[in-house]
């Protein structure tokens, strides 16, 4: 178990939740693996070539190429009109690693709130990795991809469904959401510092678990949600959720 | 809903005010007096106001009626902000939230017939009191300075007029001059804010008194962000800042405001500016209640800022001894929210939730250059304690830093309506 958990935690991923439910596999060492199956990647491309270009020559078209995008920073294409989140995703410093684009891909909008990418995601996490085989291929210096153990991160959801699943008590998300108050405000004003109120609860909590899980790059956000339990998020998602309705 | 509960109190406080007798609709309610409308205290009396809808009968005792935050003061030194952004007054937590704001001093507490003097000669009786009075300075902690001496040589560390003075004072420095800082010991106010001030004179002195120095006569080995602050100083304004610290005399400094001079380990310096904050401890008020402890400030329990003194009574922000937290606006705002809960617990059997306490503190070294440093803090029996922390890193790029500075004008925003409604 601390093996296992020290494996994850240099992959960026400490949940606990997580770290229980992987428990029963991880008395093996993992082995090196491939990410995933380019050829099925490359099918699973056609859900991403409508607004994304790879390979030679390409060139920005509704999203940005995707060459080298393994290690690059989000937002970092030169030219290319990101939206806000992504810009301050890259301002934070959220660099595109197995692990960020896995998320990225999972759920777009967990990762990076107000995205322009019309995605809902890919809930499959063997097509993610196949896709990501497929796309590291057009990635110049793959030397920031572990080669041991990415399968492994891949086939483990982030979040268990009971976790989702929690009802939050919104009178305890009243007295937490004092804390997020400080800087975040309760009219949904965005000044430097985004709104987090009226959003779906399973956005809030996914985005959140991200925080936790330091996926989501932020150091106050980080350290904010670190210390909150899956039914304090719950709580927190339940009463902004519904702020001033 | 929240709008529902907004108006209800709004008409409540107007028919009180027709009466001018809150007895009459506050009967049998229980009563809290706040002394302090600062980040602690205000946010405390707003708190308590709101979650208890009408429950509670709050009263804010502030002898001003237009409250200057101290964090953003330095920013308006530097030219970033104007006086008037960071000035607040006290009418929507009257309005809104019903909350009785009596502009006075308090002049003594009676912890046995639990009731508050004021300078007027009224009185307050409380079940609660929440006592937030910030910081008052140490007699002679630098010899040469008292009181008499702030218009010559301002502290500047209660935000106002004194801000304004020190500002006139740099912008009227003659050319080649020297302003000469003489930092305080630990526990102050603002740990970083003694250096985002020297970052924002040297902003302004860069732009119009190239050649002016800057002295910082300092009693500390080392200080907070440190890194940030001498990385920044030497990328911005490189030559023009000067830091003694205590291996060269900066502990052992005496000041002669008529004469204009610091004497530094028995040198004479010659200056044309002084700013001298001085020691600090907790606000006179805790003293005359018998609150605070040798160390000058006043020890509490940690999982409800009570007093160790007296259960019937909570203090916050800089005046508490509040273990790994520093003395911060955003702490004082953070343990408000701990205190109005279990405020509210104690008198109305309201849900009472583990504390939580937190604290970020943003700092702008040049413009578009700004750092941050913060933490998050548990109670645990003898002190609130760190759990996880961050700081900003040397060496990163602009556009971090930009964002840093964008960000804490968001947080500016957010915590001022959190304070004041």
């Amino acid at each position: 178990m601390i093996h296992a958990l020290r494996l994850m935690g240099e992959r960026g991923v400490t949940g606990l939740a997580l770290c229980l439910a992987f428990g029963a596999q991880a008395q093996e060492a993992p082995r090196a693996v491939p990410i995933g199956d380019v050829a099925r990647g490359a099918e699973v491309w056609v859900f991403c070539s409508g607004c994304h270009q790879i390979g030679a020559g390409a060139e920005n078209g509704i999203g940005p190429h995707l060459n080298r995008i393994f290690g690059r920073r989000a937002a970092s294409v030169p030219e290319f009109p990101y939206s806000r989140s992504m810009q301050r995703a890259g301002r934070d410093q959220l660099i595109w690693t197995l692990e960020t684009l896995d998320a990225y891909l999972e759920n777009p909008k967990a990762l990076v709130s107000g995205t322009r990418m019309s995605f809902e995601g890919l809930p499959d996490p063997e097509e993610r990795a196949d896709l990501l085989a497929y796309l590291r291929d057009f990635s110049a210096s793959p030397a920031n991809i572990p080669e041991a153990a990415p399968t492994a991160r891949a086939l483990v959801p982030a979040l268990a469904p009971e976790v989702l699943a929690i009802a939050g008590d919104t009178a305890y998300g009243e007295y937490l959401s004092s804390e997020c108050k400080t800087c975040h405000q309760s009219d949904g004003s965005d000044e430097g510092i985004p709104s987090i109120v009226l959003w779906p609860e399973e956005d809030f909590v996914l985005a959140m678990h991200a925080y936790k899980q330091k996926l989501r790059p932020h150091p106050v956000m980080q350290m904010m949600a670190g210390r909150l339990s899956d039914e304090e998020i719950a709580a927190l998602a339940a009463y902004f959720g519904k702020l001033g309705l | 809903m929240a709008l529902n509960r907004r108006s209800f109190l709004g008409a409540a406080l107007a028919a009180g005010a027709a009466v001018s007798a809150p007895a009459v609709l506050g009967q049998g309610r229980p009563k809290v007096v706040v002394i302090g409308g600062g980040a602690g205290g205000a946010t405390a009396a707003r708190y308590i106001a709101k979650d208890s809808a009408g429950a509670i009968d709050v009263t804010l005792v502030e002898p001003t009626r237009t409250y200057f935050t101290c964090f953003f003061s330095n920013l308006y030194i530097g030219g970033f902000r104007e006086l008037s952004s960071i000035a607040h007054s006290y009418g929507t937590l009257a309005s809104d939230y019903g909350i009785n704001v009596v502009h006075d001093w308090a002049v003594g507490v009676d912890r046995d017939t639990k009731t508050v003097t004021l300078a007027s000669g009224h009185s307050l009786a409380y079940d609660r009191l929440v006592v937030a009075p910030g910081i008052d300075f140490v007699d002679e902690s630098v010899p040469g300075w008292d009181l008499n001496a702030q218009i010559k040589m301002p502290h500047a560390w209660k935000a106002g007029s004194q801000t304004q003075l020190l500002k006139y004072q740099v912008e009227a420095m003659p050319e080649g001059g020297t302003f000469c800082m003489v930092a305080p010991p630990n526990p102050f106010r603002c740990p970083p804010g003694p250096y985002e001030r020297v970052s924002m004179i040297a902003h302004v002195l860069k732009a119009q008194n190239p050649t002016a120095k800057i002295l910082i006569v300092d009693p500390k080995e080392k200080f907070s962000k440190q890194a940030l602050f001498e990385e920044g100083w030497q990328r911005h304004y490189s030559g023009m800042i000067d830091r003694i610290g205590p291996d060269f005399g900066g502990g052992n400094a005496e000041v002669r405001p008529d004469a204009m001079e610091v004497v530094i380990d028995g040198a004479v310096e010659k200056v044309d500016v002084c700013n001298v904050i001085p020691a600090q401890k907790a606000g006179h008020i805790a003293h005359l209640a018998g609150l605070a402890d040798s160390s000058g400030f006043c020890p509490i329990v940690p999982a409800t800022m009570q007093s160790r003194m007296d259960e019937n009574i909570h203090v916050l922000g800089d005046a508490c001894i509040a273990g790994d937290m520093p003395k911060s606006g955003f702490s004082a705002n953070s343990q408000a929210k701990v205190a109005a809960m279990a405020v509210r617990a104690a008198l109305t059997g309201s849900r009472a939730f583990p504390a939580k306490y937190s604290n970020t503190c943003w700092s702008l070294i040049e413009t578009d250059d700004g750092v941050k440093v913060g933490a998050s803090y548990q109670p645990t029996e003898e002190k609130i304690a760190k759990v996880d922390g961050f700081i900003s890193q040397t060496g990163e790029d602009a556009a971090l830093r930009k964002a840093t500075y964008e960000e804490s004008l968001g947080w500016y925003a957010g915590i001022a309506m959190d304070i004041f409604g």
